[in-house]
Protein backbone atom coordinates (compact mmCIF):
# COMPACT_ATOMS: atom_id res chain seq x y z
CA UNK A 1 0.00 0.00 0.00
CA UNK A 2 2.43 2.63 -0.95
CA UNK A 3 -0.41 5.19 -1.31
CA UNK A 4 -0.71 5.10 2.54
CA UNK A 5 1.50 8.13 2.87
CA UNK A 6 -0.48 10.07 0.61
CA UNK A 7 -3.75 9.20 2.08
CA UNK A 8 -2.89 10.54 5.48
CA UNK A 9 -1.16 13.68 4.49
CA UNK A 10 -4.94 14.19 2.53
CA UNK A 11 -7.03 12.49 5.09
CA UNK A 12 -5.16 15.05 7.88
CA UNK A 13 -5.26 18.33 5.70
CA UNK A 14 -9.26 17.69 5.23
CA UNK A 15 -9.84 16.53 8.39
CA UNK A 16 -8.13 20.67 9.66
CA UNK A 17 -10.36 22.22 6.89
CA UNK A 18 -13.92 20.47 8.11
CA UNK A 19 -12.47 21.03 11.88
CA UNK A 20 -11.54 24.58 11.35
CA UNK A 21 -15.04 25.55 10.45
CA UNK A 22 -15.89 24.16 13.46
CA UNK A 23 -13.94 25.22 15.76
CA UNK A 24 -13.72 28.70 14.60
CA UNK A 25 -16.74 30.43 16.36
CA UNK A 26 -16.25 29.10 19.58
CA UNK A 27 -12.27 30.23 19.33
CA UNK A 28 -13.00 33.87 18.28
CA UNK A 29 -16.50 34.03 20.29
CA UNK A 30 -15.90 32.41 23.98
CA UNK A 31 -15.10 35.67 25.64
CA UNK A 32 -18.36 37.49 23.85
CA UNK A 33 -21.04 34.32 24.60
CA UNK A 34 -23.36 36.64 26.14
CA UNK A 35 -23.40 39.81 24.41
CA UNK A 36 -26.56 40.87 23.08
CA UNK A 37 -25.77 40.33 19.31
CA UNK A 38 -24.97 36.35 20.03
CA UNK A 39 -27.51 35.83 22.18
CA UNK A 40 -29.94 37.23 19.43
CA UNK A 41 -28.87 35.11 16.72
CA UNK A 42 -28.72 31.88 19.08
CA UNK A 43 -32.14 32.53 19.16
CA UNK A 44 -33.61 32.97 16.14
CA UNK A 45 -30.40 31.24 13.68
CA UNK A 46 -31.40 27.90 14.30
CA UNK A 47 -35.49 28.54 13.45
CA UNK A 48 -33.91 30.08 10.15
CA UNK A 49 -31.07 27.18 9.57
CA UNK A 50 -34.05 25.17 10.13
CA UNK A 51 -36.30 26.00 7.16
CA UNK A 52 -33.10 27.15 5.43
CA UNK A 53 -32.40 22.85 5.05
CA UNK A 54 -35.87 21.99 4.08
CA UNK A 55 -35.41 24.77 1.10
CA UNK A 56 -31.92 22.62 0.14
CA UNK A 57 -33.76 19.96 -1.14
CA UNK A 58 -35.07 21.40 -4.44
CA UNK A 59 -31.41 22.22 -5.13
CA UNK A 60 -31.14 19.71 -7.93
CA UNK A 61 -35.10 20.53 -8.94
CA UNK A 62 -35.59 23.20 -11.87
CA UNK A 63 -38.56 24.93 -9.94
CA UNK A 64 -39.77 26.28 -13.48
CA UNK A 65 -40.65 22.98 -14.60
CA UNK A 66 -42.77 20.20 -12.27
CA UNK A 67 -39.76 18.22 -11.04
CA UNK A 68 -39.88 19.37 -7.50
CA UNK A 69 -44.01 18.51 -6.88
CA UNK A 70 -42.72 14.99 -5.36
CA UNK A 71 -40.21 16.67 -3.11
CA UNK A 72 -43.17 19.28 -2.08
CA UNK A 73 -45.68 16.74 -1.73
CA UNK A 74 -43.67 14.43 0.10
CA UNK A 75 -42.86 17.34 2.49
CA UNK A 76 -45.85 18.50 3.40
CA UNK A 77 -46.92 14.98 3.97
CA UNK A 78 -44.56 14.96 6.42
CA UNK A 79 -45.66 18.15 7.85
CA UNK A 80 -49.05 16.72 7.71
CA UNK A 81 -48.33 13.46 9.60
CA UNK A 82 -46.40 15.03 12.00
CA UNK A 83 -49.30 17.73 13.16
CA UNK A 84 -51.80 14.81 12.87
CA UNK A 85 -49.50 12.51 15.15
CA UNK A 86 -46.50 14.31 16.99
CA UNK A 87 -44.62 11.36 16.59
CA UNK A 88 -41.44 12.41 14.91
CA UNK A 89 -40.46 8.81 13.60
CA UNK A 90 -43.86 8.29 11.99
CA UNK A 91 -43.72 11.72 10.31
CA UNK A 92 -40.25 10.87 8.83
CA UNK A 93 -41.16 7.51 8.02
CA UNK A 94 -44.43 8.43 6.01
CA UNK A 95 -42.76 10.90 3.97
CA UNK A 96 -40.13 9.27 3.29
CA UNK A 97 -41.50 5.96 2.51
CA UNK A 98 -44.14 8.17 -0.22
CA UNK A 99 -40.77 9.82 -1.65
CA UNK A 100 -39.04 6.35 -2.29
CA UNK A 101 -42.50 4.28 -3.68
CA UNK A 102 -42.47 8.10 -6.44
CA UNK A 103 -39.12 7.38 -6.80
CA UNK A 104 -39.21 3.60 -7.24
CA UNK A 105 -42.06 4.14 -10.05
CA UNK A 106 -39.88 6.72 -11.88
CA UNK A 107 -42.44 9.69 -11.23
CA UNK A 108 -39.11 11.41 -9.37
CA UNK B 1 -33.68 0.31 34.76
CA UNK B 2 -30.18 2.60 35.19
CA UNK B 3 -30.31 5.96 34.15
CA UNK B 4 -27.52 5.48 32.00
CA UNK B 5 -29.30 2.87 29.99
CA UNK B 6 -32.60 5.03 29.80
CA UNK B 7 -30.52 7.93 28.55
CA UNK B 8 -29.34 5.99 25.78
CA UNK B 9 -32.25 5.16 25.15
CA UNK B 10 -33.80 8.66 24.69
CA UNK B 11 -30.52 9.58 22.50
CA UNK B 12 -30.95 6.08 20.29
CA UNK B 13 -35.04 7.53 19.68
CA UNK B 14 -34.36 10.73 18.91
CA UNK B 15 -31.60 10.36 16.55
CA UNK B 16 -33.22 7.21 14.62
CA UNK B 17 -34.05 9.15 11.62
CA UNK B 18 -30.53 10.40 11.84
CA UNK B 19 -29.16 6.65 11.26
CA UNK B 20 -31.67 5.86 8.62
CA UNK B 21 -30.13 8.98 7.11
CA UNK B 22 -26.35 8.36 7.45
CA UNK B 23 -26.16 4.83 7.19
CA UNK B 24 -27.26 4.82 3.54
CA UNK B 25 -25.53 8.28 2.86
CA UNK B 26 -22.87 6.82 4.19
CA UNK B 27 -22.64 3.73 2.22
CA UNK B 28 -23.15 5.64 -1.08
CA UNK B 29 -20.12 7.55 -0.07
CA UNK B 30 -18.44 4.30 0.66
CA UNK B 31 -19.69 3.03 -2.74
CA UNK B 32 -17.94 5.85 -4.51
CA UNK B 33 -14.46 5.56 -2.26
CA UNK B 34 -14.59 2.11 -3.53
CA UNK B 35 -14.18 2.87 -6.96
CA UNK B 36 -10.62 4.56 -6.71
CA UNK B 37 -8.86 1.44 -5.95
CA UNK B 38 -8.06 2.03 -2.39
CA UNK B 39 -8.23 -0.18 0.61
CA UNK B 40 -11.97 0.68 2.30
CA UNK B 41 -10.57 1.19 5.53
CA UNK B 42 -9.54 4.60 4.85
CA UNK B 43 -13.24 5.07 4.07
CA UNK B 44 -13.59 4.24 7.65
CA UNK B 45 -11.08 7.01 8.64
CA UNK B 46 -12.11 9.78 6.79
CA UNK B 47 -15.49 8.74 8.57
CA UNK B 48 -13.99 8.84 11.89
CA UNK B 49 -11.76 11.90 10.76
CA UNK B 50 -13.59 14.28 8.59
CA UNK B 51 -17.03 13.32 9.19
CA UNK B 52 -18.46 15.95 7.09
CA UNK B 53 -20.68 14.21 4.01
CA UNK B 54 -21.05 16.65 1.93
CA UNK B 55 -17.00 17.17 2.00
CA UNK B 56 -16.08 13.43 2.13
CA UNK B 57 -18.37 13.13 -1.19
CA UNK B 58 -16.09 16.27 -3.01
CA UNK B 59 -12.74 14.47 -1.53
CA UNK B 60 -13.51 11.92 -3.98
CA UNK B 61 -13.61 13.87 -6.49
CA UNK B 62 -10.35 15.51 -5.45
CA UNK B 63 -8.45 12.60 -5.16
CA UNK B 64 -9.72 10.91 -8.37
CA UNK B 65 -8.35 14.31 -10.15
CA UNK B 66 -5.07 14.31 -7.79
CA UNK B 67 -6.05 18.23 -6.85
CA UNK B 68 -3.02 19.66 -4.63
CA UNK B 69 -2.91 19.27 -0.84
CA UNK B 70 -3.87 23.47 -1.00
CA UNK B 71 -6.62 22.96 -3.02
CA UNK B 72 -8.51 20.53 -1.10
CA UNK B 73 -7.91 22.80 2.26
CA UNK B 74 -9.71 25.34 0.70
CA UNK B 75 -12.17 23.80 -1.46
CA UNK B 76 -13.06 21.79 1.75
CA UNK B 77 -13.19 24.67 3.80
CA UNK B 78 -15.34 27.01 1.83
CA UNK B 79 -17.61 23.89 1.67
CA UNK B 80 -17.75 23.73 5.12
CA UNK B 81 -18.03 27.47 6.30
CA UNK B 82 -21.85 27.06 6.85
CA UNK B 83 -20.53 25.39 9.76
CA UNK B 84 -19.25 28.39 11.73
CA UNK B 85 -23.04 29.74 11.28
CA UNK B 86 -23.67 26.62 13.87
CA UNK B 87 -21.23 27.60 16.20
CA UNK B 88 -22.30 31.37 16.08
CA UNK B 89 -25.63 30.12 17.98
CA UNK B 90 -24.02 27.50 20.01
CA UNK B 91 -21.18 29.89 21.77
CA UNK B 92 -21.94 29.87 25.16
CA UNK B 93 -24.46 26.79 25.29
CA UNK B 94 -22.33 23.90 25.11
CA UNK B 95 -21.96 22.63 28.59
CA UNK B 96 -19.13 20.41 28.36
CA UNK B 97 -15.76 20.86 29.28
CA UNK B 98 -12.71 19.77 27.95
CA UNK B 99 -11.99 16.44 25.70
CA UNK B 100 -15.85 15.84 25.37
CA UNK B 101 -16.50 19.72 24.57
CA UNK B 102 -13.72 19.62 22.08
CA UNK B 103 -15.11 16.35 20.50
CA UNK B 104 -18.83 18.00 20.68
CA UNK B 105 -17.61 21.10 17.86
CA UNK B 106 -15.10 18.78 15.79
CA UNK B 107 -18.61 16.82 15.45
CA UNK B 108 -21.06 19.78 14.41
CA UNK B 109 -22.72 18.01 11.61
CA UNK B 110 -26.26 19.68 10.19
CA UNK B 111 -28.14 16.88 11.38
CA UNK B 112 -26.44 17.09 15.00
CA UNK B 113 -27.20 20.60 15.18
CA UNK B 114 -30.52 20.33 14.46
CA UNK B 115 -31.47 17.78 17.00
CA UNK B 116 -29.24 19.62 19.69
CA UNK B 117 -31.35 23.18 19.06
CA UNK B 118 -34.89 20.99 18.68
CA UNK B 119 -34.97 18.75 21.56
CA UNK B 120 -37.26 19.41 24.04
CA UNK B 121 -35.35 17.27 27.41
CA UNK B 122 -37.06 15.33 29.80
CA UNK B 123 -35.90 17.00 32.97
CA UNK B 124 -34.06 13.46 33.75
CA UNK B 125 -31.70 14.14 31.36
CA UNK B 126 -28.67 15.94 31.56
CA UNK B 127 -28.27 18.23 28.73
CA UNK B 128 -24.37 17.73 28.74
CA UNK B 129 -25.13 13.99 28.36
CA UNK B 130 -27.45 14.37 25.83
CA UNK B 131 -25.72 16.75 23.41
CA UNK B 132 -22.61 14.52 23.47
CA UNK B 133 -24.13 11.27 23.13
CA UNK B 134 -26.30 12.74 20.57
CA UNK B 135 -23.04 13.84 18.65
CA UNK B 136 -21.58 10.24 19.28
CA UNK B 137 -24.10 8.15 18.38
CA UNK B 138 -24.92 9.93 14.85
CA UNK B 139 -20.82 9.64 14.51
CA UNK B 140 -21.23 5.82 15.00
CA UNK B 141 -24.07 5.62 11.99
CA UNK B 142 -21.74 7.36 9.38
CA UNK B 143 -18.36 5.13 10.24
CA UNK B 144 -20.44 2.45 9.94
CA UNK B 145 -21.99 3.23 6.49
CA UNK B 146 -18.90 4.68 5.24
CA UNK B 147 -17.38 1.51 6.18
CA UNK B 148 -20.07 -1.05 4.97
CA UNK B 149 -20.25 1.44 1.44
CA UNK B 150 -16.55 0.84 1.00
CA UNK B 151 -16.09 -2.78 2.05
CA UNK B 152 -18.97 -4.58 -0.35
CA UNK B 153 -18.26 -1.56 -2.78
CA UNK B 154 -19.73 -2.64 -6.85
CA UNK B 155 -21.54 -5.93 -4.75
CA UNK B 156 -24.60 -3.70 -3.96
CA UNK B 157 -27.63 -3.07 -5.82
CA UNK B 158 -29.23 0.01 -4.54
CA UNK B 159 -33.39 -0.41 -3.61
CA UNK B 160 -33.32 2.06 -1.76
CA UNK B 161 -33.19 4.73 -4.00
CA UNK B 162 -35.14 7.78 -2.36
CA UNK B 163 -34.20 6.77 1.27
CA UNK B 164 -31.73 9.64 1.31
CA UNK B 165 -34.67 12.02 1.70
CA UNK B 166 -34.98 11.24 5.78
CA UNK B 167 -32.79 13.82 6.26
CA UNK B 168 -35.32 16.38 4.29
CA UNK B 169 -37.98 14.89 6.40
CA UNK B 170 -36.23 15.23 9.62
CA UNK B 171 -35.59 18.92 8.97
CA UNK B 172 -39.23 19.68 8.03
CA UNK B 173 -40.24 18.28 11.55
CA UNK B 174 -37.40 19.44 13.27
CA UNK B 175 -38.81 23.04 11.69
CA UNK B 176 -42.31 22.31 13.03
CA UNK B 177 -40.98 21.80 16.58
CA UNK B 178 -39.04 25.10 16.40
CA UNK B 179 -42.10 26.55 15.57
CA UNK B 180 -44.16 24.88 18.57
CA UNK B 181 -41.31 26.46 20.81
CA UNK B 182 -40.66 30.15 19.19
CA UNK B 183 -44.05 30.96 18.41
CA UNK B 184 -43.47 33.24 16.51
CA UNK B 185 -44.05 33.02 12.01
CA UNK B 186 -41.20 36.25 11.69
CA UNK B 187 -38.08 34.00 11.14
CA UNK B 188 -39.49 31.04 9.28
CA UNK B 189 -40.84 33.24 6.70
CA UNK B 190 -37.97 35.20 6.06
CA UNK B 191 -35.99 31.98 5.56
CA UNK B 192 -37.78 30.19 3.46
CA UNK B 193 -38.38 33.71 1.48
CA UNK B 194 -35.04 34.13 1.38
CA UNK B 195 -34.16 30.44 0.65
CA UNK B 196 -36.58 30.24 -2.21
CA UNK B 197 -34.76 33.58 -3.79
CA UNK B 198 -31.48 32.34 -3.54
CA UNK B 199 -32.33 29.24 -5.56
CA UNK B 200 -34.47 31.21 -8.07
CA UNK B 201 -32.27 34.02 -8.85
CA UNK B 202 -28.90 33.54 -7.27
CA UNK B 203 -27.01 30.35 -7.03
CA UNK B 204 -28.45 26.43 -6.53
CA UNK B 205 -24.78 25.02 -6.17
CA UNK B 206 -23.59 27.57 -3.19
CA UNK B 207 -27.65 27.74 -2.02
CA UNK B 208 -27.02 27.31 1.41
CA UNK B 209 -23.87 29.66 2.04
CA UNK B 210 -25.33 32.10 0.24
CA UNK B 211 -28.83 31.86 1.53
CA UNK B 212 -27.64 31.97 5.46
CA UNK B 213 -25.33 34.85 4.85
CA UNK B 214 -28.50 37.10 3.74
CA UNK B 215 -30.17 35.61 6.73
CA UNK B 216 -28.12 36.73 8.78
CA UNK B 217 -27.52 40.07 7.25
CA UNK B 218 -31.41 40.54 7.75
CA UNK B 219 -31.43 39.41 11.40
CA UNK B 220 -28.48 41.70 12.16
CA UNK B 221 -30.08 44.43 10.72
CA UNK B 222 -33.12 43.68 12.66
CA UNK B 223 -31.46 43.50 15.78
CA UNK B 224 -29.65 46.74 15.24
CA UNK B 225 -32.97 48.11 13.96
CA UNK B 226 -34.36 47.57 17.73
CA UNK B 227 -31.57 48.64 19.29
CA UNK B 228 -31.90 51.66 17.41
CA UNK B 229 -35.57 52.33 18.13
CA UNK B 230 -35.32 51.61 22.06
CA UNK B 231 -32.54 53.51 22.76
CA UNK B 232 -34.04 56.29 20.78
CA UNK B 233 -36.82 56.32 22.85
CA UNK B 234 -35.85 55.61 26.73
CA UNK B 235 -34.63 58.45 28.46
CA UNK B 236 -30.48 58.10 28.76
CA UNK B 237 -30.88 57.42 32.65
CA UNK B 238 -33.00 54.20 32.41
CA UNK B 239 -29.72 52.99 30.26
Amino acid sequence: MEYAGYLFTVIAVMTAATFLTRVLPFVLLYKVADHHVLVFLGRYLPPVMMVLLVVYTFKNEDLASTGFLPELGCLALTAALHLLFKHPLVSILGGTGAYMALVQMGMS
Amino acid sequence: MSLEHSTNRFVFQASLPVMFGYIPLGMAFGVLFSDLGYHWIYATLMGIFIFAGAAQFLAVGLLANSAGLMEMFITIFLLNSRHMFYGISLVGKIPNKGARRLYQIFGLTDETYSLLTSSRLPDWISPAEFQFKVTLFNQVYWVIGCTLGAWLGGQISFSTAGIEFVLPALFMVLAIEQYKSLQKPAPFILALLIGIATLLFISRDQMLLISILLSMSVLLMIHAGKRWNTQATSSPSSQ
